[in-house]
């Protein structure tokens, strides 16, 4: 296992920072999840906590005490060195249907013409890579997600749109993402998804995690519409595959 | 039940929180002025999570069915129950039938009412407060009906509270963000030295200001954020992110609030001045 140079800084007085080297990068993912799962398992008491892990950083979160931040990081270097052996959650694969008919897919064309392609290699290109989660936020359940082709770099509309459909599936430079609630956007949008990512009725209101896999697959209008109505009675249609540790 | 003859410009059923699911892109909310709804919790011998109303800028119109104890806390806002003025940080007794109005803002921006035992609301991911979609809808509406406990009889062991209510505060200690290191000379002069005046786009989710310094280049991966976090825009803008802001950002987080500076700024409106006091 390898140790990172950490960086501990305090974040207010509620949160600590602890920051690992600027890089989009699985490894140091890996370790912050390792670390970030220690911690919530060995160390930190959850009801007082909160682990936000995002790409290079891990935000630890006190839900009202100050933290004393000096005796703080000294623990938090220890637990670092001696987290080794620790469990990690499992990781999941998610594939999601998303549907690239051109009434969801309202920049597809625009998006084919940027990129000097077919509307059909560019959903075969969405649909034949895998994304890594490095993140969840802006809205509940917006999954940031690394590994986008290059051949699907696209730049960002140049007026971006008042409203964004839920569920709709947008690239923009590396980027690629779905909308998880109607909101305002500039991504160029090219499918929708069917599978609400965050439900808040559900038990688990968000099914991913950071450090899990995204690969889309297309599915016709019929099977969208189909989608939905299981969606509404508590039905999802993804498939979920362990990876291994 | 409490009848919410009209809801008024915003207002929303707030407790502390919803503390747990920030990791999944949920904000935390709950209520923006912690400093004067613990007070009023407090004079009702509440617990300090116990769900009040914050109201926004323009009251609304309830209708008690049920005998009960309230307190009024926050900005000034011209209160009436049965048309007889009434103060805020003060135990009322109200009884089935009372209705409590709201007049002009004078002071201010944010009020709350707080009721004995708490508003009964549903919990949905462990909190109460109002935040859409995570609960159906993001504020009341006319004909809205809210759950309390009857209580007929209260021996609050303090009646009344004299406070400073830091309604004319302006002054909002911060400390250093995470990416204070990379404002120079120029910033932080500006930054301390100047006042700002908030702008038109300020919510529960943040607050931004008329004034801006200089920007920058900087990129930087996306990482937390929390109440309170000063961003930087590349064009030099300040957000300041509040209780319903988002959880994660990627421009450059300068600084931080304190609690206090948080329940300063809540109670802040459009062109209403604040400074930055580092400490």
């Amino acid at each position: 296992m390898t140790n990172y140079p950490i960086s501990i800084r305090p974040f207010g007085v509620h949160a600590i920072l602890v920051e690992w080297p600027k890089k989009i990068d699985e490894a140091i993912l890996e370790d912050i999840l390792q670390f970030s799962s220690y911690l919530k398992l060995e160390c930190l008491n959850t009801k007082e906590w909160e682990l936000v892990s995002a790409y290079n950083s891990l935000t630890l979160i006190q839900r009202k005490q100050r933290i004393d931040f000096e005796p703080f990081k000294k623990q938090l270097e220890t637990w670092y060195r001696n987290r080794e052996g620790a469990h990690h959650s499992d990781k999941y694969l998610w594939k999601l249907p998303v549907c690239y008919d051109l009434d969801f897919a309202i920049d597809i064309a625009e998006v084919a013409i940027e990129l000097g392609e077919s509307v059909e290699k560019i959903i075969e290109l969405h649909t034949s890579h895998i994304y890594t989660v490095y993140g969840i936020g802006f809205l509940p359940g917006f999954m940031y997600l690394g590994g986008l082709p290059k051949s699907l770099m696209t730049s960002r509309r140049a007026e971006p749109r008042q409203k964004v459909a839920k569920g709709a599936v947008g690239l923009a430079g590396r980027q690629t993402g779905i909308y998880p609630q109607e909101s305002p956007g500039g991504w160029n949008i090219i499918g929708n998804c069917s599978v609400p990512i965050f439900d808040a009725n559900r038990e688990e209101p968000c099914f991913v995690n950071v450090g899990d896999k995204i690969q889309f697959y297309a599915i016709s209008r019929a099977e969208y519409k189909l989608h939905k109505i299981e969606g509404e009675v508590g039905i999802y249609q993804f498939e979920k595959i362990k990876l291994d540790a | 039940m409490l009848k919410v003859l009209k809801s008024g410009f915003f207002t929303t059923l707030q407790d502390e929180g919803r503390f747990g699911y920030r990791d999944k892109g949920v904000p935390v909310s709950g209520v923006m002025d912690v400093n004067v709804v613990r007070k009023a919790n407090n004079l009702l011998e509440n617990e300090d999570n116990a769900c009040v109303l914050e109201i926004t800028m323009t009251g609304p119109t309830l209708q008690f069915e049920q005998d009960t104890f309230i307190v009024l806390a926050g900005a000034e806002m011209s209160a009436t129950l049965n048309n007889q003025p009434i103060y805020n940080y003060k135990v009322y007794n109200v009884n089935a039938g009372d209705i409590l109005s709201y007049g002009r803002l004078t002071q201010g921006f944010r009020g709350y009412l707080a009721i004995k035992e708490g508003f009964k609301s549903k919990i949905i991911l462990g909190s109460q407060s109002q935040y859409y979609p995570i609960t159906a809808s993001g504020c009341l509406k006319d004909r809205d009906e809210l759950e309390y406990a009857e209580v007929s009889s209260f021996n609050p062991k303090i009646s009344e509270l004299k406070i400073d209510p830091l309604l004319e505060k302006i002054v909002l200690k911060v400390s250093k963000g995470p990416e204070y290191g990379l404002l120079d000379d120029d910033h932080l002069e500006n930054l301390f030295f100047k006042e700002f005046s908030v702008a038109k786009e300020y919510n529960r989710m943040g607050y931004q200001f008329e004034e801006r310094i200089k920007g920058h280049k900087i990129s930087m991966l996306t990482s937390a954020t929390l109440p309170g976090t000063v961003q930087l825009t590349p064009s030099g803008k300040l957000i300041v992110l509040m209780k319903d802001g988002q959880t994660t950002g990627g421009y450059p987080r300068i600084l931080q609030l304190s609690d206090k500076a948080i329940s300063i700024l809540a109670q802040k409106k459009f062109g209403d001045f604040v400074s930055f006091k580092l400490v």
